[in-house]
């Protein structure tokens, strides 16, 4: 298989937390590959380890062992490779979305999507245009001057899947982006997840407990005691669609 | 995005509030530096306003201000004589308490020579003093009105006219009468306690056996011319003529042994190290306390606030924002908070310093070199909380 097709590319991750005795391993020996487009979810109960293998893609937990490849990219291959530059592929490759959306209180709905935009050293014009049209398509153009506070759950989630989407990222992770959400506003977050995964052609890895939403995912992979189940992984619906 | 002004867009009660708290704190550092430098104006007011260049007073003693100093009147005229001194004149200095309406009436009686120098520097309402006695010309700080009369030693005297903010060093108004009338006030007695004196004195020397008792007689008769006389000021102060040497004139007049001819210059240092030193250390401290108690309180602040972002930060770090994005947020609020209270607390001083009881000055240098130390503890006190936000990892950003 052609490794460039993949955004992301996992293999025989292991993290281990401590040393000695005391030493725990949180994940051991995961590997993962999600193609360009695909809506992928990590299911797993509390402290099976899903997150730190959600945080070792996002790199911001350093692997033990094991590689991590991102968009053709090595990163990891037991721990950061020197001079990669993590905050760098994090603004221009990934974008997050969080259980609790993340929006930063004290600036509008589009100064939360404008923030990632200029932080990617855009001009605060283009800034403000990209982020206006993001929020225009994901309907919330009436909500553009907005504090946090004055939105509703689902539209906070919706900013903050614009504000992921800002810089066109080859990888979207989500930490259970609808934990917080009721059954109809999480599955208009899944439907949107899905669609912008097609679309604009970017890999999703979504993290979550939540069983209303595993239809809509592309591949499911579970997560147990720090151990992925590969044999787990398809889900009929994907490989009917033969991705 | 410049994200501390957004901050506190949003949370603008929070920091008004808090910019308040902190500029009233300012305030009081900036009054304490205005109380020091109005203890130098106060200390060296009559000092100044005489315009004199050489203070003769009583040898080996700081008089006429720092320690009392009597020296017979009719030096002034040795003085005079002196090659190069062009004009002298004797005054009389006594601090004066009395009770006006119930209540403690303080000030700093000034007696100079109508011919002479040393009254009033300048006269904001009514006029100078027109006669020898029973007139005044009173501080504006004296709260007394044209033609008011005052009770001093053993007469009335009416308030003529009245000068500006002369102060004495101790900060109390200053009331000008002439030399003759001070005299009179500090040393003439009343009838009864002049038959007094005379009787305890003659009895005295009646029994002085060495005495032969016509001559006992003769000095009983006229002790009175002697021991009556007030004819003694504090100081006699001298202007030298133009072109005339300083310490020649200095050197003159030490060699008559019972005076110190004191110049500008060192009178100003006894008054200012001398007198104000203590006060001057100890609002130091106090300023320097305050300055520390400020930097706690913006350091608690930023502190606080930091931790109130912490999500906000870690998600900032999330989403590749590099280091310099949060110090600035950081350090930014700390000194708009800085600059805010300064501005508060300046014009909380600005609107206030005249109602203050004591004289408040308030010097250019000293509010620049306040703004600058009031940056630097916003600087410091940021350091905490920035600190603290660059040790938040990224992955606080993740869970609920």
């Amino acid at each position: 298989m052609d490794n460039s097709l993949y955004a992301i590319e996992v293999e025989k991750l292991t993290k281990i937390y401590g040393k000695g005795g005391s030493a725990v391993t949180a994940l051991a020996d995961a590997s993962l590959q999600v193609k360009a487009g695909e809506l992928v979810a990590i299911l797993g109960p509390s402290g099976s380890g899903k997150t730190t293998l959600l945080t070792a893609i996002g790199l911001i937990n350093e692997p033990t062992h094991g590689r991590v490849i991102i968009d053709g990219t090595v990163v990891a291959d037991a721990g950061w490779l020197p001079g990669i530059d993590l905050k760098r592929l994090r603004r221009e490759k990934l974008g997050f979305i969080f259980q609790a959306h993340n929006l930063i209180p004290f600036l509008t709905a589009r100064e939360n999507v404008m923030i990632a935009l200029e932080i990617n050293k855009l001009s605060r014009n283009v800034a403000k245009a990209r982020a206006t049209e993001l929020l225009t398509a994901l309907n919330l153009a009436h909500r553009l001057n907005s504090y946090p506070s004055a939105l509703s759950g689902g539209e906070a989630q919706r900013v903050a899947i614009a504000r992921a989407l800002a810089n066109k990222p080859k990888v979207i992770l989500a930490d259970e982006p609808t934990a917080a959400l009721d059954t109809e506003n999480g599955t208009n977050v899944m439907v949107l997840l899905k669609k912008l995964a097609h679309e604009n052609h970017s890999a999703i890895v979504v993290v979550t407990h939540d069983q209303r939403m595993v239809d809509g995912f592309d591949r499911i992979f579970h997560v147990n005691d720090g151990r992925m189940n590969s044999e787990l992984c398809k889900i009929p619906s994907a490989q009917s669609n033969g991705s | 995005m410049n994200l501390a002004l957004r901050d506190i867009r949003y949370h603008r009660g929070r920091f008004i509030l808090t910019s308040i708290g902190l500029g009233l704190l300012l305030g009081v550092v900036i009054s304490m530096g205005g109380i020091y430098r109005g203890l130098f104006a106060d200390a060296l007011a009559v000092l100044s306003s005489t315009k004199a260049d050489i203070w003769v007073v009583q040898q080996n003693t700081n008089g006429p201000f720092a320690e009392s100093s009597r020296i017979p009147e009719d030096i002034t005229y040795r003085i005079r004589a002196v090659p190069g001194v062009s004009e002298a004149s004797p005054l009389s200095f006594q601090t004066i308490q009395i009770d006006k309406r119930a209540k403690p009436y303080r000030f700093f009686l000034i007696g100079y020579d109508l011919n002479g120098f040393g009254g009033p520097p300048e006269i904001i309402t009514g006029r100078g003093i027109g006669q020898k006695h029973y007139e005044m010309v009173v501080a504006a700080a004296m709260g007394m009105a044209i033609g008011e009369k005052l009770h001093l030693g053993l007469h009335d005297y009416t308030v003529v006219g009245i000068t500006g903010k002369v102060v004495s060093s101790g900060g109390d108004p200053v009331a000008y009468v002439t030399l003759s009338d001070a005299q009179d006030i500090q040393f003439k007695k009343d009838n009864s306690a002049i038959r007094n004196d005379r009787e305890r004195l003659g009895a005295n020397l009646d029994a002085l056996r060495s005495i032969p008792p016509g001559q006992a007689k003769y000095l009983k008769q006229n002790i009175s011319t002697i021991t009556e006389s007030t004819h003694t000021v504090n100081t006699i102060v001298a202007r030298l003529a133009p072109g005339a040497d300083l310490a020649d004139v200095q050197a003159r007049i030490n060699r008559w042994n019972h005076y110190r001819p004191l110049s500008v210059a060192e009178q100003t240092r006894i008054l200012t190290k001398g007198m104000i030193e203590k006060a001057r250390m100890q609002l130091g401290l106090f300023r320097a306390i305050l300055l520390v108690i400020s930097a706690v309180i913006i350091a608690l602040i930023i502190y606080t606030s930091t931790l109130d972002k912490i999500k906000v930060i870690a998600t900032l770090k999330l989403i590749g924002s590099p280091n310099r994005v949060i110090v600035g947020m950081i350090l930014q609020q700390s000194l708009l908070m800085g600059v805010i209270a300064y501005l508060i607390g300046y014009g909380l001083i600005l609107l206030t310093y005249e109602n203050f009881p004591r004289r408040i000055v308030l010097e250019d240098v000293d509010l620049q070199v306040l703004f600058v130390i009031v940056m630097g503890i916003c600087t410091l006190s940021s350091c905490v909380g920035i600190r603290k936000a660059l040790r938040v990892e990224p992955a606080e950003a993740l869970g609920g």
